[in-house]
This record gives structure tokens, sequence and C-alpha cells, in this order.
């Protein structure tokens, strides 16, 4: 077979491997750019999981709350309000293609950075 | 028409009682076996030569380890790398349910991804995992996440519990998506599959346009079924990263 007629220099080999891989992450950023290149259907899909998500979350909580403390039906109706502001925070925060990392204030930050970077 | 929801059905096909409990071999069990076996079997079939020129087998292997490897170097860095077998675990899991999936097996064939109480079951371990490495590494520190840096302490009230509820959603969204997913498209295949019939018994001729559509509709499961594997581990690697390197 050619392969074992011809052996690979493995030193030359890793040094072209070293050079292609170099020259591949000056040009995509040391960070796969775009982490979610997701199609418009699984973007406007992926919108509606986490914003109907941080809702229920919080009505969840809400409710478990009550049953605890035996306050029905005001923190179900507090943890909606703040299920529904961590739900929208949530949905802005994909929409905007900032990472999924918690607290709005670090992606808002980083996503900065990023744009500064560019 | 077939009723499109009946391929969800979870069937028993050993009977078992422990004290009560229903724990029956179904074919849910059945696929998550094969999935884990058939992975198994081509993981350690394809790479048993060990060459130094791979084959196509040792090729496929060897990108699916690339892949998740530089996955888990890129969004998590070196300190991910001891988090690696279980994140690759977790992606050829969700990735051979997905695609054992969409083969048409009789009787026992199933997609155990399109359960919501598998995906988050998987979710919640991740979810767990994560909480416990950030506690570890970060002590109390790691609440710190939950309020931001600078705001003034009266918003706190409101903050930290949109916050945490915003922390709280993650396996749910994280499961939500994967089940969303795998079952809508399910759904569409045996509604589609179910036009082919009733439209070809007629005449040859109409059964040949939902025919295919249902065609190119698989091909877009086959790409929804390596998608949402990908999205399910990458988010597990981004979740992993907040753990470890807190901002």
């Amino acid at each position: 077979m050619a392969e074992q007629e011809l052996p690979p220099n493995l030193d030359e080999l890793e040094e072209r491997l070293r050079a292609a891989r170099a020259r591949e992450s000056e040009e995509n950023g040391p960070k796969s750019a775009g982490r979610h290149s997701l199609s418009g259907l699984g973007q406007g899909m992926r919108l509606a999981v986490e914003f109907v998500v941080g809702v229920v979350v919080g009505a969840g909580i809400g409710w478990g709350l009550d049953r605890w403390f035996g306050t029905q039906p005001w923190m179900m109706v507090l943890f909606l309000v703040f299920g529904t502001a961590s739900g929208v925070m949530n949905a802005y925060r994909a929409a905007r293609r900032m990472d999924d990392t918690v607290g709005f204030a670090a992606a808002q930050k980083r996503a900065d950075e990023a744009d500064r970077d560019k | 028409m077939a009723n499109p929801i009946e391929q969800f059905k979870i069937k028993p096909i050993i009977d078992l009682q422990v004290g009560g409990i229903d724990v029956s071999f179904t074919n849910s069990a059945f696929m998550m076996v094969s999935a884990v076996v058939v992975a198994t079997a081509f993981l350690t079939l394809s790479v048993r030569s060990r060459s130094l020129i791979p084959g196509r087998w040792q090729s496929m292997a060897e990108l699916f380890y690339e892949f998740i490897a530089n996955m888990l170097k890129d969004n998590v860095g070196s300190e991910g790398r001891k988090y690696f077998p279980f994140v690759f675990s977790l992606f050829i899991f969700v990735l051979f349910g997905n695609i054992l999936g969409l083969l048409p097996i009789p009787v026992v064939g199933f997609t155990y991804t399109s359960h919501i109480i598998v995906t988050f079951a998987m979710a919640a371990v991740v979810f767990i995992g994560v909480t416990v490495i950030g506690f570890a590494r970060h002590g109390l520190h790691f609440l710190r996440m939950f309020f931001p840096h600078g705001a003034p302490l009266a918003t706190a009230v409101v903050l930290i519990p949109i916050e945490v509820i915003s922390y709280l959603s993650r396996p749910l969204s994280l499961s939500v998506r994967l089940f969303a997913n795998m079952t809508a498209g399910h759904i569409i295949l045996k509604i589609l599959g179910g036009f082919v019939v009733t439209l070809g018994g007629m005449y040859i001729l109409p059964g040949i346009l939902p025919f295919a559509f249902l065609g190119a509709v698989t091909l877009l499961e086959i790409g929804i079924a390596l998608l949402q594997a990908y999205v399910f581990t990458i988010l597990t690697c981004i979740y992993l990263h907040d753990a470890i390197h807190m901002h």
C-alpha cells in the first residue's frame, strides 16, 4: 500500500498541523463565533421556551411558598410577576445572542466587551 | 390514519414488579439499552486497530471525540478536561437516542428523548452537578452571581428573585427544548406518513407529493437530531464554564 511505502514524517506533519490550527484560530477567533447559529424556527422556538419557562418556574416557586407559609395567593401573585420579569430577561438575553450565563449584568458586560474587540 | 401520538406510548416488554412498584422493562428502556450498546460497540470496535492513519470508522469515532474535546476547550477551558467523560457520554446518549428514534424499528421503536421526564432527568443531573461544582469551587461566594456588581443595594429585593428564577429555569428550558423538538418532529413525520398512505391508497399520483415532502422532512429531522444533541451539550459546557469561572 502507498501509506507503507511512504512513512509519514511525523515531526513535519505535526508542524503543518500546528500551522494550520494557528491559521484557523486566527481566522475564526479563539472562541467559536456564533455559539448558536440556529435556524429561524429554532431561534423562535428557543425564545418562546425561555419566556414560558421563566413564568412557569416563578409561578411554581410562588405556589410552593404559599403552601409552605399558608399565604395563598399572595406569594404566587408576587412570584408570577418575578417569573415574568425573568422570562422577559431570559428571552431578551437569548435574542441579543448573549451567552447563557447567569446574571444579566455580567452577560451585558461581556457582550459589550465582545463588541469592542471587533 | 394512524394516531400520531400513539408512537410515544410506553409499552412494557417484560413485566416486572418490585415491592408493588412497576419496574417493567419497557420499549423506552430497551431503546436506552440499545443506544448504550450501539454507542459502546461503535466507539470500541472502530478504534480497535488504533492505526495512525484512521480508516473510515476510526475517523468517525475520532470526529466525535475531537468535536466534544474542542467544545469543552473553547467553552470551559483547560479545567473542563476532567468533565470530558461526563459531557461526552451525555452527548452520545442524546445523539444516539435521537438517531435511533428515527429508525422505523417494529414493536420496540421509540424515541426516549421525546419524553420530558427523560430529558428533565438529564438536565437535572447537569444542573445539580454544576451547582455543586460552583459551591465546591467558590463556597458561598458563588451566591454573588445572583446580584450584579454596582447595582444599588435597594434593588436587591427585586433583582435577586429574578436572577434566582432565571437560574432555576435553566434545567427546565434545557429539557423542554430537546423534548419539544423531538416530539414535534415525530408528530410531523407520523402525520405526513398518514397522508402518504391515505392519498396514495386512493390514487398513486397524489401520494407522491406528501411522500416527497416526507423525504425532505426526514432529512430535516436527521439535522434536528444532530443539532439538538449539540445544543444540549454546548449548554452543559456553558453552565460548567459559569460554575468554574465566576465573573
